[in-house]
């Protein structure tokens, strides 16, 4: 019934490929000695790169396929490279944090490439269906990896709190999606966008479908009201899972929620907007407000990436409000810079040791800078930047963001977020003063320490590069996403 | 082309001492300070080619570009500027030299450089940057560099908070020139000053409706909008009132940040600024008005301040906030040219005072209140003297360089109009002041009977030629720099069309004949009070007691914000917190505990009560949306 090309099938060869290394990694662990189990590492590794260069060469290709259900453009390949970049970082990272922690779980990296495939099925779908698929596929691997310390009680809430919500919130997708399905008469984003084009735009029911499909992205994007579950999953997982799944799960839920919307529902450009200039506001005022008040540094950051989700949304209401695609342009630069920072920040906390365990407290950074000079100076740009302090790459992050709501005839937002960006700054760089001004305490064997190991360092290089090169030279990085948004229709 | 080399001689320092510094540690000053010498020399060849009418401009690299935005990242030589490279590079290599002997045997003196060589680049591009975008990086990059030298050295535990209040104080002010400046791309598209100087009169009748958003009307210009956004900035980084609160603390730096940085450069950023967009600021009487009362404001206040304070560090960082108010003031009353000759001789003999107070400092082995002081003349003469020299400068005693630049600011804004006038006799007033604390200080460090510990009394010497050397020569300009016709040279700049701002005449005599006698009361009623009758302080703070102790608490401002702001906002935070985002950490823990003892943990966990809390709010969430779409 639907026709099928091979040809179609090179076309996903990325995904393939990362599909047998999981599947690879799943066979090969039971039966790897734990000594030998790096080899697995070095292979998905391995895989990442051949599918970046795979995927770089389809952003001048833009192709259709599966009978409309994927489609490979420039939009995709922006996220697909930032999403293999980050799951690089994120095994790396796991390299030496799974061994801190003593999880010797090879299937880890399997369920890594898996929530991988998810995403970049999320990012290039052009059908609700398909999309749903990735969701899915994404978010089953991660309840997994969020549940991953198995000793540890609060890992295991986490896991199934996660579980739990997620599947409310899939349902709501699913519904939305159906609901559409009934408005439209299909599932594909060009049909849909075609249907709404010849419809009367005050439709309860298209309305109630795009609150519904908002709602289900919603809580993939940590937005206010449906971030609740952003502190405890995100303190209660394994560091290096809150690290995948605070930059890379929500870049690529960024990319499939703004290809729906803009392919797919562009024509209710104005209802949206509206909608999420709302839940933008509470995004920035919650996010950044509650996060003054937290004493870990893990709940923290996980208040600090709904509020970066916020300033990302002003992007999206300034697309909304004036139709112009340098809004969308702005959330993907923004996205893409934020990854880099916060990756970094979470690397940080997760190799603070104190004792057997992680020193994720505040206090526990008490005179970082005297024990660990390098630590600190990472850390404190990494919190300069998520403060959007110049010269790094936060900064370049907001002003684009804030400059389209300018464009867009919404200065008096620009103003708003920039008056919670200057409250964050007071709990980032809270995090600074206790690790330069003060002294640490005691330098007993239980004080916390960094522990540094080569793939750590890997880490900690590329993401502190990321964020002081494209805090003074972010060019290539805007043109990229610019031409990434021309592809979307 | 070479004038890049500028500010990517210090930048070059920086990497190399920020790479390799645990290699070359205790050479450090070796890749350092020719960097910066050669800089300078660089900055005089800059002068001279601009004193011949040119203007330089150098476009580096193009740094963002999207849609209508086009920035570059680029070298804006002109009169302005090349003082103020003068300014930067001059100080910042005094520093370099003294810094040698100042962290002598400091295990971060490598670092020290790094961060001192990375502040100048980050300075100097301030000062060189031809728009407005660079201009606010390389403003927070200077802000992050002071930020990084205090919270590495600082010499006290209570800075802890200090360094970062003086962050924080900031971006307060950065709010402002931020939203100035989307305001200035959203109003002219650009943010080059060569775009929109042009610009400007086009769009002198544009206004904005300030209460749009809420259904009223406010027309305001949006020149004075731009203006006083951009003017909010300069408030916190040039220390104005209100936001003067966080120089002081940033005393707790060393002293040669101190000089460089909270002297006579960063701080200065602000003045530099407004004279700078002196053409936006020149179309908007209101904000003009307002930059005039904020300086003349925090010029009282700073002076008030100073009068009682006995950290020697901190009488002389209050002077500052005083002096800087001048200069805002000047800038103010259209007197750009005398705003900036003032802030040139100010960095002159304010680094000079500050590394006075550094070498006594080190003598005394980090004894900082001048009561435990007194009677170092003898013991540390080339200290003493120049010391007295920038002391004499300060107070406006005729000849030095303090005395010109000072009197040219009172004679302009006389000759300004009523406010001008109004403002001049506040000027006096400080001026007065000034005097009095400058040789408060110089007595009561100086003079009089020796109140230092035993312990350091018998070996105290004079410090090392490094540090010497730099407060000679600091001296010699705090004389010099009143006789180089700053002025005049700045002025083509400044003028816009208009009638010269500074007309002299038989007022400016008399006004310069006020000043000196302020001055020299001044100095004669400090004399009187505390070296012929040494108990009389005393019982004058007893009989004012309400006026001193209002003084020495800094008037109670800090007090003030944080009853004002910090506490309700952490107070609303963290009931937020408990209430709204329910009982996070107690429901956990009881959850745990719950997990533990009852069977079947795993469905307990999930019922621990939140989970259905959370969906709820989700569903809530469903329901408002829907409301406020179909509704």
């Amino acid at each position: 019934m639907m026709p099928f090309s091979s040809a179609d099938l090179f076309l996903i060869l990325p995904e393939l490929l990362i599909i047998t290394a999981a599947c690879i990694v799943f066979v090969l662990d039971p039966v790897l000695r734990t000594s030998d189990k790096d080899g697995l590492v070095w292979l998905s590794l391995g895989t990442l790169a051949v599918c970046m260069g795979l995927t770089a060469s389809q952003i001048q290709a833009p192709a259709t396929i599966f009978s409309g259900l994927v489609v490979i453009d420039a939009y995709g390949a922006f996220w697909k490279l930032l999403l293999y970049f980050v799951t690089g970082l994120t095994i790396l990272l796991s390299h030496s944090y799974l061994k801190e922690e003593r999880l010797y779980f090879g299937e880890y990296y399997g369920f890594v490439l898996l929530s991988l495939v998810g995403m970049m099925v999320m990012v290039s779908s052009s059908d609700l269906l398909t999309l749903y698929l990735g969701t899915e596929l994404m978010s089953l691997s991660l309840y997994v990896m969020a549940g991953l310390k198995r000793s540890e009680p609060r890992s295991l809430e986490a896991s199934a709190k996660y579980f739990v919500l997620g599947a409310f919130s899939s349902g709501i997708l699913l519904y939305g999606i159906s609901l559409l399905y009934g408005a439209t008469g299909s599932t594909r984003l060009p049909e849909i966008a075609a249907a709404i084009s010849s419809r009367n735009l005050d439709d309860p029911l298209l309305l109630f479908a795009t609150i519904l499909l908002t709602v289900g992205f919603g809580f993939k994007l940590a937005v206010v009201p449906f971030h609740m579950w952003t502190p405890d999953v995100y303190q209660g997982a394994p560091t290096s899972v809150t690290a995948f799944m605070a930059v890379a799960a929500k870049a690529a839920s960024f990319g499939a929620f703004l290809r729906v919307f803009i392919e797919g529902l562009g024509g209710l450009k104005a209802n949206w907007s509206a909608m999420f200039l709302i839940l933008c506001l509470a995004t920035l005022i919650l996010g950044n407000i509650l996060a003054l008040v937290q004493i870990n540094v893990k709940r923290m950051l996980a208040y600090s990436s709904i509020a970066h989700a916020g300033y990302a949304l002003v992007g999206v209401v300034a697309t909304g409000h004036m139709g112009n695609s340098s809004g969308i342009a702005s959330v993907l630069l923004y996205l893409s810079l934020y990854a880099f920072m916060t990756f970094g920040a979470f690397a940080i906390v997760a190799m603070l040791r104190k004792g057997g365990i992680e020193g994720d407290n505040i206090e526990d950074f008490t005179g970082l800078a005297k024990r660990h000079p390098v630590a600190a100076l990472l850390m404190l740009i990494f919190m300069v930047s998520l403060a959007g302090i110049p010269p790094t790459a936060g900064f370049i992050g907001k002003l684009y963001v804030f400059m389209s709501a300018v464009e867009a005839g919404l200065p008096w937002l620009a103003a708003v977020a920039l008056i919670f960006a200057v409250i964050s700054a007071y709990y980032y760089l809270r995090l600074v003063m206790v690790m330069y001004m003060r002294e640490p305490s005691d330098l007993s064997s239980t004080s916390p320490r960094m522990v540094m190991s080569p793939s750590l360092s890997i880490v900690l290089a590329c993401a502190v590069a990321g964020v002081v090169i494209f805090g003074i030279y972010p060019n290539p990085l805007v043109n990229f996403a610019i031409q990434a948004v021309s592809a979307l229709k | 082309m070479i004038y890049a080399l500028i500010p990517l001689l210090p930048l070059t320092a920086f990497l190399i001492l920020g790479l390799a510094g645990r290699h070359i540690n205790a050479r450090a000053h070796l890749v350092a300070v020719p960097a910066v010498l050669l800089s300078l020399a660089l900055s005089v060849g800059a002068f001279i080619e601009v004193a011949s009418g040119s203007v330089i401009s150098l476009p580096l690299y193009t740094w963002l570009t999207s849609g209508t935005l086009d920035i570059h990242i680029g070298l804006h030589i002109d009169r302005l500027t090349a003082v103020m490279l003068l300014l930067v590079t001059g100080v910042s290599s005094l520093v370099h030299v003294y810094t040698i002997g100042y962290m002598h045997g400091d295990p971060g003196y490598a670092r020290f450089f790094g961060y001192i060589a990375l502040f100048t680049f980050s300075m100097l591009m301030l000062v060189l940057a031809d728009n407005l975008l660079q201009l606010f990086v390389f403003w927070e990059a200077v802000g992050l560099c002071s930020y990084l030298l205090i919270g590495h050295w600082y010499e006290r535990a209570s800075a802890c908070a200090a360094a970062t209040k003086a962050f924080l104080v900031n971006r307060v002010g950065d709010f402002g020139f931020m939203l100035g400046l989307l305001l200035v791309w959203y109003s002219f598209g650009s943010l080059n000053y060569l775009d929109i100087f042009p610009a400007l009169h086009e769009a002198t009748e544009v206004t904005m409706n300030l209460l749009g958003p809420f259904g009223g009307t406010w027309e305001v210009s949006v020149f004075t909008l731009i203006a006083l956004l951009l003017f909010t900035g300069a408030v916190g980084k040039s220390a104005q009132v209100p936001l003067h609160v966080w120089l002081p603390d940033a005393m707790e730096g060393p002293t040669p940040i101190s000089a460089l940085i909270h002297a006579a450069t960063m701080v200065t950023a602000g003045v530099f600024m407004v004279a700078r967009l002196a053409p936006i600021y020149n179309l908007s009487p209101t904000a003009m008005s307002v930059v005039a009362i904020t300086g003349a404001v925090t010029m009282v206040l700073g002076a008030t301040i100073a009068l009682t304070q006995t950290d020697i560090k901190r009488v002389v960082a209050y002077s500052t906030v005083s002096q800087l108010g001048y200069m805002i003031m000047a800038c103010g009353l259209g007197a750009y040219a005398s705003g900036m000759y003032h802030l040139l001789t100010h960095g002159a003999f304010k680094a000079l005072l500050f590394l006075g107070c550094g070498s006594v400092i080190i003598a005394l082995h980090h004894e900082q209140d001048m009561r435990h002081m007194g009677g170092l003349k003898d013991k540390l003469p080339i200290t003493y003297w120049t010391f007295v020299v920038g002391s004499l400068a300060l107070a406006g005693f005729p000849l030095t360089a303090g005395f010109f630049s000072k009197d040219d600011i009172l004679v302009s804004a006389w000759s300004s109009g009523d406010l001008g006038r109004t403002l001049t006799l506040l000027g006096l007033l400080t001026a007065l002041l000034t005097a009095f604390y400058s040789f408060r200080l110089v007595f009561v460090t100086f003079w009089g009977t020796s109140h230092v510990d035993p312990h350091h009394a018998e070996h105290l010497h004079e410090p090392s030629r490094t540090i010497t050397t730099p407060l000679i020569i600091l001296a010699v300009f705090s004389v010099l720099t009143g006789y180089l016709g700053i002025p005049s040279f700045l002025e083509p700049i400044f003028q816009t069309g208009g009638e010269p701002a500074v007309p002299h005449g038989s007022d400016g005599l008399m006004i310069m004949a006020a000043a000196t006698a302020m001055g020299l009361i001044g100095m004669a009623a400090a004399y009187y009070v505390y070296v012929l009758n040494p108990d009389l302080p005393e019982r004058l703070a007893r009989q004012w007691g309400r006026l001193y102790r209002g003084s020495l608490n800094k008037w109670y401002v800090d007090e003030a914000y944080d009853c004002l702001f910090v506490r309700p906002t952490l107070a609303a935070a963290s009931k937020l917190w408990k209430h709204v985002d329910v009982h996070v950490i107690d429901g956990t823990v009881n959850g745990i505990a719950r997990a533990i003892t009852w069977g079947g943990w795993l469905l307990r966990l999930v019922q621990s009560g939140q989970t259905q809390h959370y969906a709820l709010a989700m569903a809530v969430g469903i329901v408002v949306l829907t409301a406020y779409l179909l509704l």
